[in-house]
């Protein structure tokens, strides 16, 4: 299993349309794909309902785990997805 | 003209919004269908209600991709929502659990309800999304119509339990000739959708929901009635009340004046940039009340200084010479903007919002002066500016000073805490130009009723003397006095407002030509002497009853 560590950049958090964003993101990549809070539970990144539960603000530290062929360049991805602000 | 004598036999009664009448069909909004109580439980029901929530899903990427904007935006996360896997998820324990089809997709609905509500107040509104998306799988796995707008083919009579924002704004306007609602109160969301529009309005209709979709109604605003099946007679006599309403609109023209000559301005209230372009090209004398939050609503970031800046200044240009009263920023826990973060709060309306918001977050206030004052610049406008919720002259002179530092010249206050009103001499001595009475909120603060509550329809009306008391002790002060209200559109209110020393009245631009009417039958002695009969009332049915003693006829008949 691959993990990595991001910083959420977008100023309202995981919500809204960065949540959308990444939501879509995690299930293009067509793999199962967790995000958690801190050291809080991870949740499947493909639900819009549970990422935005997670309540993620501006600055947290979220962390991503991937499993398969192509994960680490999946999380690449949303890593980078996260840590773009969406509201610029 | 007399009031129309429906049959009283078959007429409903409600609250009237406005005075007008129209004949229409009845388009029934239906309620959403909700799972039967003790629905038998169908543990191989998951490819079905699978199936459900895939059509509504497709169905709202479809929507999405037909709109543009912000609700493309949300329509897109809500397909996001119908199509989620957590959700199926729990929609299929609860299958297995031994919920029947709908139970489980409302209680799988409800738990992610409750973790999104918890989350905080900025996704209150992906709740309101998720239960619309629970409402249309229910109804498709039930086997019934999803809920939603009827498409109208005529004039069309919209009745509805209550409409909720997104129906009005999925209705097509231009066919609704009346609304009649089940609940709501005269200052919701319905009645002001239906002043915006000039469209006749009839709310706390008990049994509205029993008219038979398809047959024709006869709604009379000012009478609180909707008939059935209207007789001719009462056809004739509500087109002859409309025809009358058109001719009096193309007749009168130009600025507002009492029949002697006193200079009443006559302004418009709008929110979008839409409503101020469709306002500019009515014969209005400017803006009286500008609601600048309606412009970022939809936002989930707090607007930049060149935006709101752009924004501010289409206005103005649109407006050119004419004047355009704008008011700062009026959030709170009642009035949610994403961008601005607010505690829940037990008594939203006695909590945080319009200029008190400024203490928690000064740097919102200061961008949209800056802005307001760099629009102004640019256009060659002078805005006059205000605040809204001022209760103290303290406030009301730390505002003036903060705005005038800015570059801003004329600046005012909102007068609609009972406080402001009663000392409104100190508040103008603190460093205000003017004062705005925002009677919606002032009825509500003095008598101590929930705009929101419709059950409470009676304490809200602007008759009520001791609110009249309150227009009296703001209209003392020696800077110019308004209205930005539902008040100023009552012709008959609108002439005892005059008589207190208001001097501007701002309202929905299509109610503004049965104002000018009134005022120009009316000399100000009279509306002086129509206030003091108003105050001695009792009631607002008394007071009402006083004013109209002296009002000219062709006045009573608007």
């Amino acid at each position: 299993m691959s993990i990595r560590t991001a910083t959420v950049a977008s100023r309202v958090g995981l919500h809204a349309r960065p949540a959308s964003l990444f939501v879509q993101a995690a299930a293009a990549t067509g793999l199962p794909v967790t995000i958690a809070v801190g050291d809080g539970d991870p949740v499947d990144a493909r639900s819009i309902l549970m990422v935005m539960g997670l309540g993620a603000q501006h600055g947290d530290r979220v962390t991503l785990t991937a499993d398969g062929e192509g994960a680490e360049a999946a999380l690449d991805s949303l890593v980078e997805l996260v840590e773009t602000d969406h509201d610029a | 003209m007399p009031e129309l004598v429906p049959e009283v036999t078959t007429a409903l009664r409600g609250v009237g919004v406005g005075t007008g009448a129209a004949v229409g069909t009845v388009v029934v909004l239906a309620p959403p269908a909700r799972p039967p109580a003790g629905e038998p439980a169908d543990p191989a029901a998951g490819p079905r209600v699978r199936e459900a929530f895939e059509a509504v899903a497709a169905e709202l990427r479809r929507r999405a991709e037909t709109s543009g904007g912000t609700t493309a935006e949300v329509l897109q996360a809500t397909a996001l929502m119908a199509a989620d896997p957590g959700l199926l998820a729990v929609v299929d324990q609860r299958l297995a659990a031994g919920s029947g089809p709908a139970t489980a997709v409302d209680e799988a609905v409800e738990q992610f309800c409750a973790v999104l509500a918890a989350s905080g107040p900025y996704l209150a509104e992906r709740v309101t999304d998720l239960r619309d998306v629970r409402d249309r799988v229910v109804a498709r796995v039930l086997g019934l119509p999803e809920p939603g707008v009827p498409q109208l083919r005529g004039p069309s009579v919209v009745v509805a339990r209550d409409l909720a924002p997104a129906d009005t704004a999925a209705l097509d306007l231009s066919l609704v000739v009346g609304i009649v609602t089940e609940l709501g109160g005269p200052t919701s969301h319905t009645a002001i959708i239906a002043a915006q529009f000039d469209i006749p309005c009839l709310v706390r209709v008990a049994g509205a929901l029993d008219l038979p979709a398809g047959t024709d109604v006869a709604l009379d605003a000012r009478a609180g009635t909707v008939t059935p099946d209207p007789p001719v007679a009462l056809r004739e006599q509500v087109r002859a009340r409309r025809a009358a309403r058109t001719a009096l609109a193309a007749s009168a023209g130009g600025p507002g004046r009492t029949a002697d000559g006193t200079a009443v301005q006559l302004l418009a209230n709008v929110g979008t940039l839409e409503d101020a372009e469709r306002a500019a090209a009515h014969d209005v004398e400017g803006v009286g009340l500008f609601r600048t939050e309606v412009l970022f609503l939809d936002r989930a970031s707090a607007p930049t200084l060149q935006e709101q800046t752009d924004a501010y200044a289409r206005v103005f240009s649109a407006f050119g010479d004419r004047k355009v009263v704008v008011r700062t920023l009026d959030a709170g826990a009642d009035k949610p903007l994403a961008f601005v973060e607010v505690a829940a709060e037990e008594n939203p309306a006695l909590g945080v919002r319009g200029l008190r918001t400024s203490r928690r977050h000064p740097d919102l206030l200061a961008t949209q002066l800056a802005a307001l004052a760099a629009a102004a610049e640019r256009t060659g406008t002078q805005p006059w500016v205000m605040a809204p919720m001022v209760s103290t002259p303290d406030e009301a002179g730390r505002f003036a000073a903060q705005a005038r530092a800015a570059g801003l010249r004329t600046v005012g206050a909102m007068v609609e805490v009972p406080a402001a009103a009663l000392r409104a001499r100190q508040l103008v001595a603190a460093g205000l130009d003017f004062v705005s009475l925002g009677t919606n909120d002032l009825t509500q603060y003095a008598m101590a009723a929930d705009r929101l509550e419709g059950d409470l329809a009676d304490l809200l009306d602007p008759w009520q003397p001791a609110v009249l008391d309150l227009v009296r002790a703001t209209g003392l002060v020696d800077v110019p006095v308004g209205v930005c209200g539902e008040a100023a559109r009552d012709p008959l209110l609108a002439l005892v407002l005059v008589g207190l020393g208001v001097r501007s009245l701002s309202m929905a631009p299509a109610a503004v030509p049965a104002v000018r009417f009134a005022l120009s039958r009316t000399d100000l002695g009279t509306c002086v002497a129509m206030a003091g009969a108003a105050l001695e009332a009792g009631s607002p049915q008394t007071a009402r009853a006083a004013a109209a003693r002296s009002a000219d006829a062709d006045v009573l008949a608007l």
